[in-house]
């Protein structure tokens, strides 16, 4: 059963001024804006991350999109249609999809196929589960003839850590959506098909270390359950939407934001996502980051702000909006959607 | 409520040098020294301090590894099996005097 999320249940964190005002209210020791030598800007674009609505059939207690099965945000055809033809023209080598659970858009097929034809390297964040759904259940083969990377959630190889965050019984399902993954060849050596696995601490506290992590669980995950993968990603957990919720609730807030701004390391800021992504909402909105668009941080003035009027040459090297939130890529080894950005 | 223990006294255990400073300055970098990655993984080495701070039964230590070996990446049930070790040992060591117990009562004893 699914978590209520933030909207449905009218908390005041589900808009995304309260939650800008929320972190801004914070005695914290610098701000990220002190942090930084000089403005961040961003160094090209490899990456069109595009969100393609809210709707999933989870409800993890830390997702910065605050998406579940009540959500009715989905990316309308127009906006689709506008993402693939910008890709189209410009050499962006990677399109990364996202949600919710992006496989729940009814054009998902269509855009992997597209963008695949365009020659593309696409990336599906997938939460598993959907795959364990009645219509879905062919999508392992999908993803596969197409060559898509699957990046797929999970919190931990134990049980209770990973319902605790995303539901019960999602670990059951995850394990044997991972299964079925390994049977069409994902993880598997020399298929050539990419599995990776991404994991966010079950609480408010920093990830651990990349690199250890990954040898632990690529020996528990085979001696427990026969399960191969590629690479594991941590990532922080963004004090924002459900997280920001979640340490509001326990007490954790002040805390945690003290930890990630007592974290804060310089080198990451070379690899910071932001500085070669760029993102697009299901409005077709344009975000610097997936974290952004959470809390309504469009690209910054005198900049394109819809996919309608993106071009490359105007965002290549678009100043970044910043905010309190982004201590949480910066902190230790840092942390984006590839994991990591120090190693 | 008043308390001998309060939780931010954690943060200032740097004020320990400020009496013996070049013995802080000792201490902290031996400390840091063992922590850092050898024949042990860091991991393991959160778990022994987080079992031995049960052990020692310090407070401040065990707030300090329990959120080490979370981040660190050990599962809360390995870190309540390492609990139980600290425990085990402990109620072992009680139990084991139970032999100089026993050599006493037989020397005393007809």
């Amino acid at each position: 059963m699914a978590l209520p999320t933030l909207l449905n249940t009218r908390s005041p964190l589900a808009d995304a001024a309260t939650q800008r005002a929320t972190l801004a209210a914070l005695p914290l020791a610098r701000t990220f804006e002190d942090s930084l030598a000089d403005a961040l800007h961003a160094d090209g674009i490899s990456v069109l991350q595009i969100n393609v609505g809210k709707r999933c059939n989870q409800a993890c207690r830390h997702c910065h999109v605050d998406a579940g099965p009540d959500r009715t945000e989905v990316m309308p055809p127009d906006v689709v249609d506008a993402c693939l033809r910008f890709l189209d023209s410009t050499d962006i080598p990677t399109l990364d999809i996202t949600g919710g659970a992006p496989e729940l858009h009814p054009q998902f097929r269509e855009i992997v196929r597209r963008a695949r034809a365009a020659g593309r390297h696409v990336i599906d964040r997938c939460n598993l589960t959907i795959t364990r759904l009645p219509n879905y259940a062919d999508l392992p083969e999908f993803l596969a003839e197409h060559e898509v990377e699957v990046i797929a959630s999970l919190p931990s190889f134990a049980s209770r850590q990973t319902d605790a965050q995303r539901g019960e019984g999602v670990f059951e399902d995850s394990i044997a959506a991972l299964r079925r993954f390994n049977e069409v060849g994902y993880g598997v050596e020399g298929s050539g098909l990419v599995l990776n696995l991404v994991t966010n601490p079950v609480g408010a506290f920093l990830p651990a270390s990349q690199q250890a992590l990954e040898a632990d669980w690529k020996r528990e995950l085979q001696r427990r359950h026969g399960i191969s993968f590629n690479r594991l990603y941590t990532i922080t957990n963004m004090p924002i939407s459900r997280f920001l919720q979640f340490l509001a609730d326990s007490g954790n807030l002040q805390a945690y934001m003290e930890k990630l701004v007592a974290a804060f390391n310089p080198a990451t800021i070379g690899g910071l996502m932001c500085r070669y992504t760029l993102s697009v909402g299901w409005d077709g909105r344009l975000y610097d980051c997936d974290f952004n668009q959470m809390i309504d941080l469009g690209t910054a003035a005198g900049f394109p702000a819809t996919i309608f009027e993106a071009e490359v040459a105007a965002l290549g090297h678009r100043r970044i909006v910043i905010g309190p939130h982004c201590f949480g890529c910066t902190a230790g080894a840092g942390s984006s959607c590839g994991g990591v950005t120090v190693t | 409520m008043d308390t001998y223990y309060h939780p931010k006294d954690l943060a200032r255990f740097g004020d320990m040098g400020k009496e013996a400073p070049e013995l802080w300055q000792k201490f902290s970098e031996w400390y840091g020294a063992v922590f850092k990655e050898g024949a042990l993984s860091e991991r393991e080495k959160a778990l022994i301090a987080l079992a031995v701070a049960h052990a020692v039964q310090c407070p401040y230590c065990i707030d300090a590894y329990t959120s080490a070996s979370l981040e660190k990446g050990s599962t809360p049930e390995q870190m309540t099996e390492a609990v139980h070790v600290a425990a085990a040992i402990r109620g072992g060591a009680s139990l084991v005097h139970g032999v100089q117990m026993r050599n006493r009562v037989d020397k005393l004893s007809m």
